[in-house]
């Protein structure tokens, strides 16, 4: 008896046009995933910006004569004091370690207070009162090649370094 | 004369003849008695079981975004100029305090219509089935709500606007992995989503400029989108819940 030419297309036989079929199928969706993909890559990185126009992290803060032994300075504009002791020079970084406000140095009362949830802070920067959960941050603070102070933001220092000039 | 009459006919297309099937015809063909539901239950329109919370929350809406839309023609978000247009619209333009106010007050109130539109919701267990999609719809109108009254926050340039959003921000840098300083971190304090709200590392034009398109176009925008879904899903769910 002769073989029909094309077998019966039971159910575990799959054509190829549906092979093909559901090939292109789920291929224009991955198009289409990879198409959305990059449109939204694209529109997050452009939230990115690729230069930022910001003060720069290292600045000099003048010559260590002009601080008084004892002082407590606001470089305006840096966010930082500058706090000379007998021992030497630290920079405290002028942000709350609560909720990043920008903390008030009172003289006659030798502390620092939080104008926007109260923390209190020593002159060296270590809390005592409110939310915040831990000391001022320290900035590495260094004397340039002319004499002068020099600043970095970027760099922390512990809370015993002192710079000695 | 024959004029007047088709210029009435353009507008009102049904004419006045009156019989019932006019009237339903007409209510068809109306656009805003179409957006009302054609049949409306006795209970959905019983004052104490919505107290028209929802409707209040649109109500408080359209006040901000008009009031908004007249604010932003006197607001320039330059951070050299934002703080100005502030006092000029205190004390040299006519109404302006009054302006800002109106717009002021609409938004406290739409966050406390929302807050109290949710509990209703809560209280009369509507978020059920078929109307959970619905409630989840609300959680993000409800977010939008919030994001809106942040954003514009920052928009006077002001100390309280900026320390504000000190906090806030300081805050979204403390979430959970998108937060440099939050627990299981995995992006850098010049990626994560601190740098993305103030588009860079400190508040300053950058950061006002995004909060302005988010407050005046991007969250409005949202927020409409999200209002159409909401009431379409009401209607579908065959209008306001009702005991069973
Ligand atoms: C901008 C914010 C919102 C607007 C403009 C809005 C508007 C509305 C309106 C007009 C209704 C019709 C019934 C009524 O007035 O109570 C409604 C119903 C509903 N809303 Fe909202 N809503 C908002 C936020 C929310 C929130 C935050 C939730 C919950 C998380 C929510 C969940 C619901 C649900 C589940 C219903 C159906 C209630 C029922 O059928 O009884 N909505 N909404
Ligand atoms: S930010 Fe200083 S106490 Fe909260």
């Amino acid at each position: 008896m002769l073989k029909p030419l094309v077998d019966d297309l039971s159910e575990t036989t799959v054509s190829r046009r549906r092979v093909l079929g559901s090939a292109l199928f789920w291929a224009s969706w991955g198009i289409v995933v990879v198409i959305l993909g990059v449109i939204g890559g694209g529109v997050l990185r452009c939230l990115y910006p690729r230069a930022l126009y910001e003060a720069s992290k290292i600045f000099k803060v003048g010559s260590p004569e002009s601080y008084k032994i004892g002082s407590v300075n606001l470089v305006t504009g840096r966010g930082v004091w500058i706090v000379r002791e007998q021992e030497g020079f630290y920079a405290i970084l002028a942000k709350c370690t609560h909720l990043g406000c920008q903390p008030i140095w009172y003289e006659d009362q030798q502390v620092f207070k939080c104008p926007c949830h109260g923390s209190r802070f020593h002159k060296d920067g270590v809390n005592f009162a409110g939310p915040a959960p831990r000391p001022l941050d320290r900035l590495y603070l260094s004397l340039s090649s002319d004499g002068r102070l020099e600043v970095d933001k970027g760099k922390t220092a512990s809370l015993d370094y002192r710079l000695k000039a | 004369m024959n004029i007047f009459i088709q210029m009435w006919r353009s507008l009102f297309r049904t004419g006045v003849t009156d019989s019932p099937v006019h009237r339903v015809f007409r209510v068809v063909v109306n656009f805003s008695l179409h957006l009302h539901p054609a049949r409306v239950s006795k209970n959905g329109i019983k004052t104490t079981y919505t107290f028209c919370l929802g409707g209040l929350n649109v109500l408080f809406f359209v006040m901000t975004a008009i009031t908004g839309g007249l604010l932003m023609i006197y607001y320039t978000p330059d951070v050299d100029k934002a703080y100005a247009n502030m006092l000029d619209l205190e004390n040299v333009i006519p109404f302006g305090t009054f302006l800002r106010n109106l717009h002021r007050v609409s938004a406290h109130a739409m966050v406390i219509a929302v807050s109290l539109h949710m509990l209703r919701v809560f209280l009369t267990a509507s978020y059920k089935s078929p109307r959970e999609f619905n409630w989840v719809i609300g959680v993000g109108l409800l977010l939008m709500t919030f994001l809106l009254s942040f954003t514009g926050y920052l928009l006077p340039w002001d100390q309280l606007s900026y320390w504000a959003v000190t906090v806030g921000t300081t805050m979204a840098e403390n979430t959970p992995i998108v937060g440099a300083k939050g627990p299981f971190s995995v992006l850098g304090p010049e990626e994560d989503m601190r740098f993305i709200l103030l588009g860079g590392t400190s508040i300053d034009q950058p950061t006002l400029i995004r909060f302005y398109f988010a407050h005046c176009v991007g969250l409005p925008g949202a927020l409409v989108g999200l209002m159409a879904l909401h009431f379409w899903r009401v209607r579908k769910a065959g209008g306001i819940s009702r005991p069973l």
